[in-house]
């Protein structure tokens, strides 16, 4: 081990000793102060939480939550998921992602803050598993049970509405496409809205699944029915090669393009039961 | 020999060109792709023709040919065989002014700001190192400033992409610094050519009054040369074919150096036959290294820079042995 590395544990420890208190009792009665530091926790546990139980949310939450959460995401502090702040917010349950940054976790973890780790969702069935893990994290299962009735309820009217959109067995080919190319396959959530407004994936006709990066002209080649775009720049301003490359006028002669884009949204990104209204506006934006 | 070099060039930029056009993902034979481009049957093969391909090879020509006439200008006019614009950071300097209007908004206010700022910027860096080491300042001088011009341009270029609010714009860093012709399309080229064909044209009109300097500046001064208006079309020639260039695609390096020398001594040193050359063997260059990018990994945009580099860095560093041991002697 370096010197840094143990002098750094030092520090840890003795911060862990002076700022004290607050965490490492055992969890029985259900979390006062959750912070959560990942998009998709914060719009699961804005839904969830008791009034006053979430103490902050990342600043993410603040543009890129859902429209219906997007005010009580702004009456949140907003926090960069540094450990630092995170730990003065003395937390007694931080919500963190499987891929939020790694090392801040593990320094919290290491504080003795109780830390959930929540799965990206995969899919709409995954969205219920996300619901009831919430749920139970935060004490508050009976109003997990009740959500999860809601989105069933919601997907079978959303099918209903599909059937009657949509007379053909075999939907349209469609292809998400994202900046730099990114696509999504059936394995993804943004693959399983798709399959859910009944639109064939050109993702896994080109072999992925899991989704992956599109050369423009391969995407041409295969010639998809309808073109998804994705506009995930939060910010209007700024400028990026990656998203420029959706305003290319060779995707915009094409004949996907002429038969009318659909979009992706912050809908999109994470798994909530308000996947379903992307889900219900793909639906009557591919409608033949 | 020499009197075919011309012909033996151009038909080595039509043959890259039509390879250029016939490689890519879709792999589809050469005469359906070709039949694709000529009779346009509205399929997706003719948009892969007509709006990705050949706009890239079109871009691809050109930059090429600017920046290896421009490569031939600077070692004429500095009288210094290291000059080029992407080592002495010309290149560096018009990426940090193209990305400046990009995240501006202002080249999404007015297209014609991407070029405009991208030319200012070269020609800031081509004015910078013409003072600090001009014709007289020897060529260590000339490198050390070059060193200096695109070390700043590089952080500026950081500064300005890690501050845009495009979450994708930091990543792009690499693109500016390294260059590619990846899904480049007609506005592009429509945005670069006529300032590449404008300061091609400004360049070559001076290549008499470079022959004539390499006699040294007194004897080209008595011999009509002005010097002052010499200077000013290189800058902004130059600068023009530099700036517009990388506007579009990214700052890349090694293609003046490169090709004047491979050239030099077929056209018996004489700055009046290099430019010429220089153009042709730039745009056969650069043809063959976007080939390149596209045979090493297919479809995943390997960087010109990478390839380029390791062809020119070597050939940099010869030139410097070279140098010494000439030196020496």
């Amino acid at each position: 081990m370096s010197v840094f590395a143990r002098a750094s544990e030092v520090l840890v420890l003795s911060l862990a000793l002076t700022l004290g208190g607050g965490a490492g009792a055992a969890q029985t009665a259900p979390p006062a102060r959750v912070v959560s530091m990942n998009l998709c926790t914060d719009q699961l546990a804005l839904m969830l939480a008791a009034p006053g139980q979430l103490v902050s949310v990342s600043y993410l939450a603040h543009d890129g939550a859902v429209a219906p959460l997007r005010a009580a995401a702004r009456a949140l502090p907003a926090n960069r998921g540094l450990a630092e702040e995170i730990y003065l917010l003395q937390p007694d349950l931080v919500l963190a992602g499987r891929y939020s940054t790694v090392a801040t976790v593990a320094m919290l973890e290491r504080l003795g803050l109780p830390v959930i780790r929540f799965e990206p969702e995969n899919s709409l069935d995954d969205i219920e598993d996300a619901l009831t893990r919430m749920g139970a994290a935060l004490g508050r299962e009976a109003r997990a049970r009740a959500l999860i009735a809601d989105f069933r309820a919601d997907r079978a009217r959303l099918e209903e509405h599909l059937r009657q959109a949509r007379a053909e067995a075999d939907g349209p080919r469609a292809v998400l496409y994202s900046a730099r190319g990114w696509t999504g396959g059936s394995q993804t959530l943004a693959g399983d809205i798709l399959r859910a407004a009944g639109l064939r994936n050109l993702a896994d006709e080109l072999g992925l699944a899991w989704g992956g990066m599109v050369a423009l002209e391969s995407l041409l080649m295969a010639d998809p029915d309808r073109l998804i775009l994705g506009q995930p720049g939060r910010s209007p301003e700024g400028w990026s090669e990656a998203r420029a490359l959706l305003h290319h006028p060779a995707l915009r002669h094409s004949r996907a393009y002429r038969a009318g884009v659909a979009t992706n949204d912050r809908d999109w990104v994470c798994g909530t039961p308000f996947v379903l209204d992307a889900v219900a506006r793909l639906i009557d934006e591919t409608a033949p | 020999m020499n009197r075919l070099l011309i012909p033996t060039l151009a038909v080595l930029v039509g043959l890259l060109f039509l390879a250029s056009i016939l490689i890519g993902p879709a792999g589809v034979p050469a005469i359906d792709s070709l039949s694709a481009l000529i009779r346009g049957d509205g399929g997706p093969m003719t948009l892969v023709m007509r709006e990705l391909r050949l706009p890239r090879a079109v871009l691809a020509a050109a930059i090429g040919a600017g920046l290896g006439l421009s490569g031939a200008v600077m070692q004429g006019y500095l009288r210094n065989p290291l000059a080029e614009p992407g080592l002495l950071g010309v290149s560096g300097a018009a990426a940090l002014g193209a990305v400046l209007a990009l995240q501006t908004g202002l080249a999404g206010a007015m297209a014609l700001a991407l070029p405009l700022s991208g030319l200012a910027g070269a020609f800031v860096a081509v004015l910078v190192l013409a003072l600090l080491a001009g014709p007289a300042g020897g060529a260590l001088t000339l490198i050390l400033a070059g060193i200096g011009v695109s070390a700043l341009s590089g952080a500026g270029l950081a500064l300005v992409l890690n501050l845009s609010p495009d979450p994708f714009a930091a990543q792009e860093i690499v693109f500016w610094l390294m260059g590619s012709l990846a899904d480049r399309s007609w506005s592009h080229v429509a945005l670069a050519l006529p300032f590449i064909a404008l300061g091609c044209a400004l360049l070559l009109t001076q290549a008499r009054a470079l022959s004539v300097l390499t006699l040294g500046e007194d004897a080209a001064a008595s011999m009509g040369v002005s010097l002052g208006r010499l200077r000013g079309v290189v800058l902004l020639g130059t600068a023009a074919v530099v700036g517009a260039g990388t506007a579009v695609a990214g700052s890349i390096g090694f293609i003046g150096l490169m090709v004047p020398h491979f050239l030099r001594r077929a056209t018996r040193g004489d700055p009046a036959r290099l430019l010429p050359v220089s153009a042709l063997g730039g745009a056969a260059l650069l043809l063959a290294a976007d080939i390149a990018v596209r045979l090493i990994l297919p479809g995943r945009d390997l960087k010109l820079g990478v390839l380029l580099a390791i062809l020119g860095a070597p050939f940099f560093l010869l030139l410097i042995l070279r140098a010494r041991f000439a030196q020496n002697a």
